[in-house]
């Protein structure tokens, strides 16, 4: 029970840091925003093309964006001794590294699932695949939160850790972005999507379970 | 706290290397309740390091640190332990107050109540004040006070009297000897000399 109550400390803390310190919310969201809408004015008066490719441009866009956001996650803990203190809890760490991502994902996921509607309609994509693409989101971005945190744990110690870190994490975003952008695209020609929906459900799954092991890992060298 | 009387901590032969350079090696010491480990010496000489190694931050590159006879990874080592280091480990963005919550939420509840613990470090009228608009000076009170409202028995203070004045300092001291007669342990660097008359003070000198 005192877990619990730690696991909700930490979640609440972090939303709270989150509101006191606006730009960070704001920031991966009009990151995304800004990318989506300068598609259309870079590829000109194309509507088809931009549809066909509207399921790719959300993706990789939210994937940009969640890596854009991943540095905040330890960051200012980092630097501030909160992390130390966070590591000599007698709480698990992991555990405690969790409720960081998921307050992480909270702030700079939750958003994007809220205008990925608007910007999907501005792309000219079909109706029926919204939907798909509103659950691609909210099974992906999490995940790309979660192991994210796994590449930010091993790089938050290094002064310059932004080029090794995308080179460390992005190439594990493929999956999630393959299995994704295909659903979305499927649903457009109204095609049954189960297979990479159930895909996306388990890599979820295994990375709730396994990221938040390394990442307490890592952190632990990091602070070293 | 439980078993107070017959828990130590103990460093066995504790060696360290920093780049090559040996710090500290064969390094022995026994703190058992009630008293005070001062560590002196140099600017490098390995004082924080060794603070690290107690905090299980860092592996010693050699021996081993001991918690009433068992190893610190396998013992209730982090339950009775808490640390102040050379970062405060407050967030600037919060309330005193808030960052209080979070500590306690962290760890087991100690002593004192949050209030209480304000009001010791004479921080009683700043717990609305978020933490950047606070001195240096007060924000180490704040997070002194986190070792008050914490359940603990060891205290692992890396340069506790950084930036406070001089009420500040003996504020700490009057706390420290507290703690260490109700059969508490601190360990500590300083550069400053205490005065802590009541107290067992072993001193190590690192060089």
């Amino acid at each position: 029970m005192a877990l619990f109550y730690a696991f909700i400390a930490i979640i609440r803390r972090d939303l709270l840091l989150a509101v006191r310190r606006r730009s960070e919310i704001a920031n991966p969201l009009l990151f995304f925003i800004l990318v989506i809408t300068l598609f259309p004015l870079g590829i000109g008066a194309q509507p088809h093309l931009l549809q066909a490719i509207a399921p790719g441009i959300i993706w990789v866009s939210a994937l940009l964006a969640a890596m854009l956001s991943l540095d905040s996650l330890f960051r200012s803990d980092f630097d501030d001794g909160s992390l130390e203190q966070i590591l000599l809890s007698p709480y698990p760490a992991s555990v405690l590294v969790l409720a960081k991502i998921i307050a992480h994902w909270l702030v700079t996921g939750l958003p994007l699932l809220i205008v990925a509607p608007l910007l999907a309609v501005l792309l000219g994509m079909p109706t029926q695949s919204i939907g798909v693409l509103l659950l691609t989101l909210l099974l992906g971005t999490p995940v790309l939160s979660l192991i994210g945190a796994i590449g930010v744990s091993l790089t938050v110690g290094l002064r310059r850790g932004g080029m090794i870190l995308s080179l460390l994490v992005l190439p594990l975003y493929v999956p999630v972005l393959i299995f994704a952008g295909n659903a979305v695209e499927m649903a457009g020609s109204g095609l049954p999507v189960d297979a990479q929906i159930n895909i996306l459900i388990s890599i979820l799954c295994l990375s709730v379970v396994l990221a938040p092991w390394p990442t307490a890992a890592a952190l632990k060298m990091s602070v070293n | 706290m439980p078993n107070n009387s017959t828990c130590r901590l103990q460093g066995r032969n504790l060696c360290c290397v920093r780049d090559d350079r040996v710090l500290f090696e064969e390094l022995c010491f026994e703190l058992s309740s009630g008293q005070v480990l001062l560590l002196e010496g140099e600017n490098g000489s390995g004082k924080t390091s060794l603070l690290r190694i107690l905090c299980g931050f860092r592996e010693p590159d050699a021996g081993q640190v001991l918690w009433c006879g068992n190893a610190i990874n396998d013992s209730l080592y982090y339950e009775e332990m808490a640390y102040v280091g050379h970062l405060n480990g407050v967030k600037k963005e919060l309330t005193a107050l808030e960052n209080l919550k979070v500590s306690l939420a962290l760890g087991q509840v100690g002593k004192y109540s949050i209030t209480q613990a304000l009001a010791k470090v004479q921080l009683a009228d700043f717990d609305d004040a978020l933490v950047q608009t606070l001195s240096a000076g007060q924000q180490r009170r704040l997070s002194l006070a986190r070792l008050l409202i914490t359940h603990n028995s060891l205290w692992i203070l890396d340069e506790p009297f950084t930036s406070l004045d001089i009420q500040g300092i003996t504020l700490i001291e009057s706390l420290m000897t507290e703690h260490c007669n109700k059969g508490g342990m601190v360990v500590l660097t300083s550069h400053h000399d205490i005065a802590l008359p009541s107290v067992d003070v072993q001193r190590m000198l690192l060089s």
